[in-house]
């Protein structure tokens, strides 16, 4: 587990500032084998940066941040990451089916992101030919989430 | 005392904790989600227990996990932050039935203020004013009521929410008509026709008191301004409220710690307060059981920490603060910064912080817990950080905030800090004591 060893609280950035202020530099970076914190002049004032080192902790985060699918072709993407359903309810039917012939305004899922619900537009004329990803399941950005064929002339 | 606080929250509210927990000698052990394991927070906390997988509802919700987790890891207290448990008076119980001090009120004052009908009776009883209205069954007793009430008055279904329901009536001859269409959406709507007549402020602002209460006695620590929100979320937060005369100031912190003494109130809480923007006439709204996400703008103008005090009485001390101890000095204003692309209707903008260049120095503080390389999941709200200022007057302090947006940079996600910069440009925001239709004038 990690140590208690806190990024400087801050005060303690507070006081770095005001020593950067009485310097005639522009800028201090410390780095320690955890975090890399840097105050910089920044115009009028100043600004804080930090970055932690890039140590892992044991039950690492599982966030979906695989690659979005290799789809090429018409297909509707991911406008953000989050869980997608192909419902708008638990046990309503899906908003699209394979078949459906699809207009860019039309609704073809929901993505729940920081508790919203976002609507996902086809964007395009066509007909849907497959669902790519499973209801509820974590997608990413871009990521391919319906193969379509162009629209029946 | 809490030797050992176990702390089931996530983000810029659970380092917050940490800091002064730590400051405290006490021993901190972070409840985190498999996605939050490398957060900042979690890096901070003395000890890390995995309370569940990424989604809220298995983690972060799951009172039993939570208080399990807990007990594991020898806690003696568990500080629930804001938001997921923090009001949950079940949560509490169980905390409770397991032994461990819940940092916050007693089971009484959560119960009492965990519906909006039920608060509205308890303030009543308190001798707070409430917003005129009241219940109306069927459309003789709806006429009745809106006689008493006055005009405009608003019709919400008494099950309702969300805006559902709701009618808005200017003048008697329309009544009628608006109540028909109002029950039946309410009928339609939540299976259930019964409207509540309220009289319908044009210009509300949101103004709110910070009270402490050990169950003896109780203080305020002065207002806070909240009225620019949207979709009823804060995103600017000022103390004292401005532009308001010193008496009716006064009468609505009064009335606040009125409403703690009447609950015998324990630990921190907020009273929020629906403000005539013309009239300053009042009307008590509903009071929140916990720390609140606008904190420290009270913090800076009070020199009071709030968690530390949230900490003290939880830990069983009496209030070591008097209400003459409390010298409210300046003005500070929060803003708060969203992972939301606002120009898109506010959309979520989860992701990598690929850059994070945050303002400091004099007057500035920054609660964030996210840093340059730092993930914003998708699972979780969309704050990334506040951004506080504070200066002896309210003219410093917006010109202060200007000037720190200016430097504050976010790469990665998008953000609301351009946002924040339209409104700090805004005439009515820089003289001061907007109301909440505030949006609907805004260019940006």
């Amino acid at each position: 587990m990690s140590m208690p060893d806190l990024p400087l609280t801050p005060d303690d950035v507070a006081e770095i500032a005001a020593i950067l202020d009485g310097t005639a530099y522009d800028r201090i970076d410390i780095t320690t084998a955890r975090f890399r914190l840097r105050v910089a002049r920044d115009g009028q004032g100043m600004t804080q940066d930090w970055s932690l080192a890039d140590d892992t902790l044991p039950g690492t985060a599982a966030v979906a941040t695989q690659a979005p699918a290799a789809e090429t072709g018409l297909c509707v993407h991911a406008p953000l990451p989050g869980t997608f359903y192909r419902a708008p309810a638990p046990g309503a039917p899906p908003f699209v089916e394979p078949g459906a012939t699809v207009s860019p305004d039309t609704v073809v899922g929901i993505i729940e992101t920081m508790k919203l619900m976002n609507p996902v537009h086809a964007g395009v004329h066509g007909v849907i030919d497959a669902i790519l990803v499973d209801n509820a399941t974590m997608i990413a950005k871009g990521e391919a989430l319906m193969r379509l064929t162009e629209p029946q002339a | 005392m809490i030797r050992r606080l176990f702390i089931a929250n996530r983000g810029e509210i659970a380092l917050r904790i940490i800091r002064t927990a730590r400051r405290m000698g006490i021993v901190t052990i972070l409840g985190a989600s498999a996605a939050d394991a490398r957060s900042l927070p979690a890096r901070s906390a003395d000890d890390v227990a995995v309370i569940g997988p990424a989604p809220s509802a298995q983690s972060y919700l799951d009172s039993d996990a939570v208080v399990a987790a807990a007990v594991a890891a020898g806690a003696d207290a568990i500080h629930p932050g804001y938001g997921f448990l923090s009001e949950n008076a079940a949560f509490a119980r169980a905390v409770a039935a397991a032994g461990i001090r819940f940092v916050g009120p007693d089971l009484s004052s959560l119960t009492a203020m965990g519906d909006k009908l039920m608060a509205r009776t308890v303030g009543i009883e308190a001798g707070l004013p409430v917003v005129p209205g009241g219940e109306a069954g069927d459309k003789a007793a709806a006429r009745a009521q809106a006689e008493r009430t006055g005009y405009p008055l608003l019709l919400k279904a008494v099950s309702g929410g969300g805006g559902r329901g709701m009618k808005r009536v200017d003048a008697p001859d329309q009544l009628d008509a608006q109540i028909d269409m109002a029950m039946a959406e309410a009928q339609a709507a939540f299976g259930d026709p019964r409207v509540y007549v309220e009289r319908f402020i044009a210009r509300g602002r949101h103004v709110e008191v910070q009270v402490l209460g050990d169950g003896n006695t109780a203080i305020h620590l002065g207002t806070r301004d909240c009225s620019i929100q949207r979709r009823f979320q804060k995103l600017v937060e000022e103390a004292p409220a401005p532009a308001m005369p010193d008496d009716r100031r006064a009468a609505i912190e009064s009335a606040a710690v009125n409403l703690a003494r009447h609950l015998g109130y324990k630990g921190a809480g907020t009273v929020e307060f629906l403000v005539d923007a013309e009239t300053f006439e009042f009307y008590f709204l509903e009071m929140n059981a916990r720390i609140q996400v606008e904190h420290p703008v009270t913090e800076a103008i009070t020199g009071i920490d709030l968690i530390e005090q949230q900490l003290l009485i939880a830990g069983g001390a009496r209030l070591a603060l008097r209400q003459s101890d409390v010298q409210l000095l300046g003005h500070a204003i929060e803003v708060r910064i969203n992972a939301e692309d606002w120009r898109a209707d506010f959309r979520p903008s989860p992701g990598t912080v690929t850059r994070a260049a945050w303002p400091a120095g004099p007057g500035i503080r920054i609660d964030t817990h996210i840093a340059s390389g730092g993930e914003v999941p998708p699972y979780y709200d969309s704050l990334l950080g506040k951004l506080i200022v504070s200066a002896p007057t309210r003219a410093e302090a917006v010109a202060l905030l200007g000037r720190a947006l200016d430097r504050l940079c976010i790469e990665g996600v998008d953000t609301t800090r351009d946002l924040h910069r339209a409104i700090v440009q805004d005439a009515r925001f820089i003289a001061g004591g907007v109301d909440t239709r505030f949006f609907e004038g805004l260019t940006a």
